[in-house]
């Protein structure tokens, strides 16, 4: 059943996502209604498919790989739909959405199934829900800091087509930045604390510098900089945005570690 | 009945002639009342505008009231003749005549397509009629046919939506940078028209704090109680842009006043934050490699052009949507009109009553199985006999009437005592209009006036009151 569902919604997701990409340079507001249609309709199997793993209950809740994306890209299309439809913002859609599918193909096409972490904490899926929400923080502020470099662009180069009147302002681009990044920063930072004191239970230490744990705090490091930044040195507007989309990376190469670790490649 | 349009524009005549057909508000019952007493014309409203003069009339008969009407309009000017007004004249009767008041009233033939003033004026000119008297059941219908079409053409095309004028597309231009400009600080540089301009609207939007300077402090001063402004000595305006968030430089200087290095300056200041420039001098006063500089956003006269082309071309691809639209409504109100003809509605009416009474007939008579064929058609005799007596009168009073001037009246307020239209919904929420145009000035003035920044450029020409 979880299975027939969580197809729909892969299905729906890459329809969503053709249908956004396809309003990129189209005024067409009936196209991007229906492309919004399709998220949330696959928003609402997604959120079916990932109930009944839950009530299934056969296995520990989001200890694998699999499972955090599948969370992380519910989220993901979370945000999104409650940001596109109060700020009647449907471009965002042609950004996020491509990446919550993404994000989903890549627990259908990743040959893991084993468990990110030693399951004898008990407790480790709220390691994981932690730090896929601020995952997604960072996500929304990534693509918030591409559109920002997107219209940036346009407004210097005068070009004013059709994306550049769907583009938000870039102040508004610049405070969807710096609230997500705000928003996520707590959650890693908590993800971060869990995940140590599953690692010292499971392991034995806190810390063992392993590709995962180096690279998430790194990341947690840089996002403090870019928070710290904006408000000492001015770090906001353009500079923020790129800073963003590296930082993302940062996130990504965390996940590449997740994924390595995990489908039994030695590290380290 | 016949509804026909007489009258030139922008389009036929030049404004010397327009300006000798144009009727002072004042005066406009005199010229009404002059327009009714040619016998053939039974309705009349006069529409004027900077951009034409236009009579719409219901006539009986169309080249008698083509005459008429062509002779009050020769007549509205002593120095007018016949010779000098005819080869700027148009005429337009029936399904042209509504095809035209529908496009005009949707601003689609317009100087600057899509300019919000026409819709106004139309109304000015209705009430005007509705005041005088002048306007009868044909003429209320059609115009506020048009002016619900003319809502719909605004709310389902994007033919109002972008800024045609210069200094209006540098408020869009803003507000794509910062979105809400309330709580922004414009810097004025200059005097200039343009920049004045673009300063007035930028405050619509909300701007909360003008700087201003200008070589002349006298100047500088006057300015400065314009737009509720502070005054900045003008040696110092590089070191204080810091603090705007859009400068609008225009003066007749012949070189750069502000350079990239000021500018990166003021952005490091800002830490960042974008500032938003606007060099509408020729020659220009902002140094190009401003663009270079990051954050800074540098727009000169010719990008705003280049805006405001995009913005018509957009309007140009939207309007023929619109024109659309107005086909369509043209047929629902032929539709209507046709049915103003007295012998239709008799038909109609007839059935109507055929309807019901059989209707009737069913239902009591399948409760009465055990009745006689003889007191069958005693019952039967008596309900066609009441249907026929209570709608003998309005037949004959149809009938009777249909040929003179209120013609129209009996016919449209028979249709709707009997309900003969039951399926055109749209005809309530006309009489809605109607009376909100009558009853409330406020509702034209509010609607338009936030759209009334679109076209108030000196260089275009539109359809405002002169």
């Amino acid at each position: 059943m979880t299975v027939v569902f969580f197809q729909l919604t892969l299905g729906l997701y890459f329809l969503g996502t053709v249908m956004f990409l396809v309003c990129l340079d189209r005024r067409s507001e009936v196209l991007s209604t229906i492309a919004l249609g399709l998220a949330g309709f696959g928003f609402f199997t997604h959120t079916i498919a990932l109930a009944f793993q839950l009530l299934s209950g056969d296995d520990l809740k989001w200890v694998t790989f699999h499972k955090a994306m599948s969370f992380f890209s519910w989220s993901l299309v979370l945000v999104f739909l409650v940001v596109a439809i109060r700020q009647h913002l449907y471009v965002l859609g042609s950004f996020i959405l491509p990446l919550a599918f993404l994000s989903l193909v890549s627990t259908a096409i990743l040959p893991t199934e084993a468990p990110v972490l030693h399951p004898m904490f008990q407790a480790v899926w709220v390691h994981v829900t932690l730090s896929m929400l601020g995952t997604v923080g960072f996500a929304v502020a990534f693509v918030a800091g591409l559109m920002y470099l997107m219209q940036e662009r346009l407004l210097k180069s005068k070009q004013f087509n059709v994306l550049y009147f769907k583009l938000p302002p870039l102040d508004f681009l610049d405070k969807l930045n710096q609230r997500s990044i705000l928003l996520g920063f707590p959650f890693l930072t908590l993800g971060i604390l869990t995940g140590a004191i599953s690692a010292q239970i499971t392991l034995g230490a806190y810390l063992s510098w392993n590709p995962e744990q180096t690279w998430a705090v790194v990341t947690w490091v840089f996002y403090l900089f870019v928070l710290m930044g904006r408000v000492t040195v001015g770090w906001r507007a353009k500079k923020a945005a790129y800073l963003t989309i590296v930082g993302f990376a940062g996130v990504l190469l965390t996940f590449l570690g997740v994924i390595l670790k995990s489908s039994g490649v030695p590290v380290s | 009945m016949h509804i026909i349009t007489v009258g030139l524009s922008h389009k036929t005549a030049p404004v010397e002639l327009r300006e000798l057909l144009a009727v002072p508000d004042s005066r406009m019952g005199e010229a009404l009342k002059r327009l009714m007493t040619y016998s053939s014309v039974k309705e009349g409203m006069l529409l004027q505008t900077c951009n034409r003069v236009e009579v719409y009339a219901v006539v009986d008969q169309v080249e008698s009231g083509f005459s008429a009407v062509q002779e009050f309009l020769v007549d509205s000017h002593l120095s007018l003749s016949a010779e000098q007004l005819l080869p700027h004249l148009y005429w337009y009767s029936g399904d042209r005549t509504i095809a035209h008041l529908f496009r005009v009233t949707a601003s689609l033939d317009s100087m600057v397509v899509g300019e919000p003033q026409i819709l106004g004026q139309v109304k000015d000119a209705f009430r005007s009629a509705l005041t005088h008297n002048t306007s009868g059941v044909i003429l209320n219908k059609l115009v506020q046919k048009a002016i619900s079409v003319a809502k719909r053409v605004r709310s389902e095309t994007r033919i109002a939506e972008n800024a045609v004028s210069v200094s209006y597309a540098a408020v869009e231009l803003a507000k794509k940078v910062f979105g809400d400009l309330s709580a922004r600080t414009v810097m004025l540089v200059g005097a200039g028209e343009m920049a004045k301009l673009a300063a007035k609207h930028l405050i619509n939007h909300g701007v909360r704090q003008v700087l201003l300077t200008t070589r002349d402090p006298v100047r500088a001063r006057t300015m400065a109680n314009r737009f509720q402004g502070s005054p900045i000595p003008f040696e110092e305006f590089r070191s204080e842009m810091a603090k705007a968030d859009i400068v609008i430089c225009s003066t007749g200087a012949s070189h750069y006043l502000i350079s990239a290095e000021d500018v990166q300056r003021a952005v490091r200041e800002r830490m960042n934050r974008p500032i938003f420039l606007i060099d509408v001098s020729v020659p220009r006063n902002i140094d190009p490699a401003v663009r270079e500089v990051d954050n800074a956003f540098l727009f000169d006269i010719d990008d705003l052009e280049m805006h405001v082309e995009q913005n018509r071309e957009e309007r140009r691809a939207e309007s023929v949507k619109a024109e659309a639209i107005a086909q369509e409504e043209v047929a629902v109100i032929q539709k209507w009109l046709q049915t103003l003809v007295a012998t239709p509605t008799i038909v109609a009416l007839r059935k109507r009553a055929e309807d019901i009474k059989q209707a009737e007939l069913d239902k009591a008579l399948g409760r009465l199985s055990t009745l006689s064929d003889q007191d069958r058609e005693t019952i039967e005799g008596l309900a066609s006999s009441i249907v026929n007596k209570l709608i003998h009168g309005s037949v004959v009073t149809l009938k009777s009437v249909a040929q003179s001037s209120n013609g129209a009246i009996y016919i449209d307020a028979a249709r709707r005592f009997y309900d003969l239209d039951s399926g055109e919904e749209a005809s309530e929420e006309d009489d809605q209009l109607s009376s909100s145009i009558v009853a409330s000035e406020t509702v034209k003035s509010a609607s338009d006036q936030k759209n009334v920044q679109h076209v108030d450029e000196p260089k275009f020409s539109h359809e405002a009151k002169g």
